[in-house]
């Protein structure tokens, strides 16, 4: 996760700093080129370190016999990660749905404020995978359990970066809305929530990873499909190099998931200060 | 009658030592299509007067009608420009100026024209489709201004419109004001810390001081319309910046540095 935030600064520096626009597109690229580069020599120096040291295979296998062993059944593991990635992507979009509802009713609502809001505070503070057994007793052992932990840990980040969001708005462009008689909805539709959407996805970019977190905990504690369960059988079969598969899959499939998220917001968000090419000239 | 009418005006704040006195007894009255400036130090409440006028604060006391109307919420046929502008980022010039006549539920082609035709007007033809951000600061309040005045509101209220902007800037825009005002012949309350800005503009100045909040004087300014910036450096556009300096210097306003 720290990797990827990393990487959205780094992002986000350079294309304020690159003047013109055709330029940005090669730079982008080499920025891809030198990841690339770094995760091969990463591999190689593995490959060469386990060569070198020879290590028991139970405790670091070669990045060749890791391939290989997901050759030997990519089905299988395909299966797995198709699994991870529904339940991570249902809870997900519960928690954003459900979040963005929630900040909605906080932000309108002193009631709601005082009682949803220090209810969700207090909930924060439990660690939430310890509720993950409890979810199992509630729902069974199915996929329900495991979206629901994915939603309830990505819950959290969506409704404190959209109240934040929502809150956060020049008091004067609600002012205006007013004197031009808007509705509270019109205000909210119009005003408010585009407002918010910058902050919103700051949420929504931790939410996707904690969601993914959720569900392979959720498959940790129960379940017969999954990432999470894929390790835990191969763990208790002392199967390193298939433990070592899950885990790259599982990395590639969070990296995916929030350069998604990334993609979605420079969609909808153009005109965002972090967004914009050299071109603006604001002031 | 007047358009707008103001009488007994309070407006207190609570405070944590206790309330604080906004405003007190301003009793004002606008005919239609006059242009009053509202001009005083910072603090004197100038812009809280015209935000209650405007419908967005309540009041302590006393009543605004507008058009007979006794004022509780923003009435019809208001247009209203900050001192900042505010138009909305993601949105286009085009569509920031559009915005109040989606409020006002109006659509479709008349609408879209006529704000065309208003940036135009602004010298902003061809940037309705850039976004503000992409715009200078004179630029943006011209926008602003559009966006006021699409919905064709008998009541102009305006807060320091040009307050942030640079000198150059803000001769010109007064300069379509004037024009605009010339053409349109709104009710305008507008609200400066600028003595020029407001004898150039107006029919009346509204004089306030502060601690509390209250009108002293109430100027007419007799000069020949259609106003030019040249007017200014005229004896009797002198005159009345003597005075109004004269009269913010008894009032311990303005410093006077003669001996």
């Amino acid at each position: 996760m720290s990797g990827s935030g990393n990487s959205a600064t780094q992002n986000s520096a350079t294309e304020t700093l690159d003047p013109p626009m055709p330029q940005r597109l090669p730079t982008s690229l080499v920025e891809v080129g030198m990841v690339v580069g770094l995760l091969i020599a990463v591999l190689v120096l593995w490959e060469a370190a386990v060569y070198v040291f020879k290590p028991a295979p139970i405790i670091l296998p070669a990045p060749s016999v890791i391939w290989q062993e997901f050759l030997l059944s990519p089905g299988y593991f395909l299966q797995m990660s198709a699994f991870t990635l529904y339940t991570t992507l249902a809870g997900f979009g519960l928690a954003v749905v459900l979040g963005l509802a929630l900040a909605v009713g906080i932000v309108h609502s002193k009631f709601i404020e005082r009682t949803v809001y220090t209810l969700l505070v207090a909930l924060n503070s439990v660690p939430k995978v310890a509720l993950a057994p409890l979810f199992v007793i509630w729902m069974g052992t199915g996929v329900e359990p495991k979206i629901a932990i994915a939603l309830m840990l990505a819950l959290f980040s969506v409704v404190i970066d959209a109240v934040l969001g929502l809150r956060s708005v020049d008091p004067d462009m609600v002012n205006l809305a007013r004197a031009s008689r808007a509705s509270s909805f019109a205000i909210l539709r119009k005003i408010r929530f585009p407002n918010a959407l910058p902050s919103i996805f700051a949420g929504l970019k931790v939410a996707i990873s904690f969601a993914l977190v959720g569900a392979i905990v959720g498959e940790f504690v129960a379940g017969s499909e999954g990432l999470g369960f894929a390790i835990l059988t191969a763990q208790g079969q002392f199967d390193t190099p298939r433990v070592f598969v899950c885990l790259m899959l599982l990395g590639l499939l969070g990296t995916a998931l929030f350069f998604v998220v990334e993609a979605c917001e420079r969609l909808l968000l153009p005109w965002h200060v972090s967004q914009r090419g050299g071109g603006g000239s604001g002031h | 009658m007047a358009y707008l009418s103001i009488s007994g005006l309070r407006k207190t704040y609570g405070s944590p030592r206790g309330p604080v006195t906004a405003l007190r007894g301003i009793d004002l009255e606008v005919n239609e299509g006059e242009f009053v400036s509202i001009l005083g130090p910072s603090g004197c409440g100038k812009s809280t007067l015209l935000k209650c006028i405007a419908g967005l604060e309540g009041t302590s006391a006393g009543t605004i009608r507008v058009d007979g109307q006794v004022l509780a919420a923003p009435p019809k046929d208001m247009g209203i420009v900050f001192q900042r502008d505010v138009l909305l980022d993601w949105r286009t010039i085009l569509d920031n100026v559009l915005i109040t006549a989606e409020f006002a539920g109006l659509k479709g082609p008349a609408v879209r024209e006529r704000a065309l035709a208003l940036l135009g007007r602004f010298g902003l033809g061809g940037f309705e489709s850039r976004h503000p951000w992409e715009l200078s600061g004179g630029m943006r309040q011209r926008a602003a201004i559009c966006r006021a005045l699409l919905c064709d509101p008998k009541l102009l209220l305006m807060d320091e419109p040009f307050g942030a902007l640079d000198a150059m800037t803000r001769d010109d825009l007064n300069l379509e004001l004037a024009r605009i005002w010339q053409d349109t012949r709104k009710t305008v309350v507008f609200v400066t810390h600028g003595i020029t800005e407001a004898i150039f503009l107006s029919d009346r100045v509204v004089i306030m001081d502060r601690n509390p909040g209250r009108i002293v004087e109430v100027i007419d300014i007799d000069l020949p319309r259609p106003r030019h910036l040249a007017m200014r450096e005229s004896p009797e556009f002198g005159r009345y910046v003597a005075r109004v300096r004269h009269l913010f210097a008894s009032l311990g306003v303005l410093k006077d540095d003669a001996p």
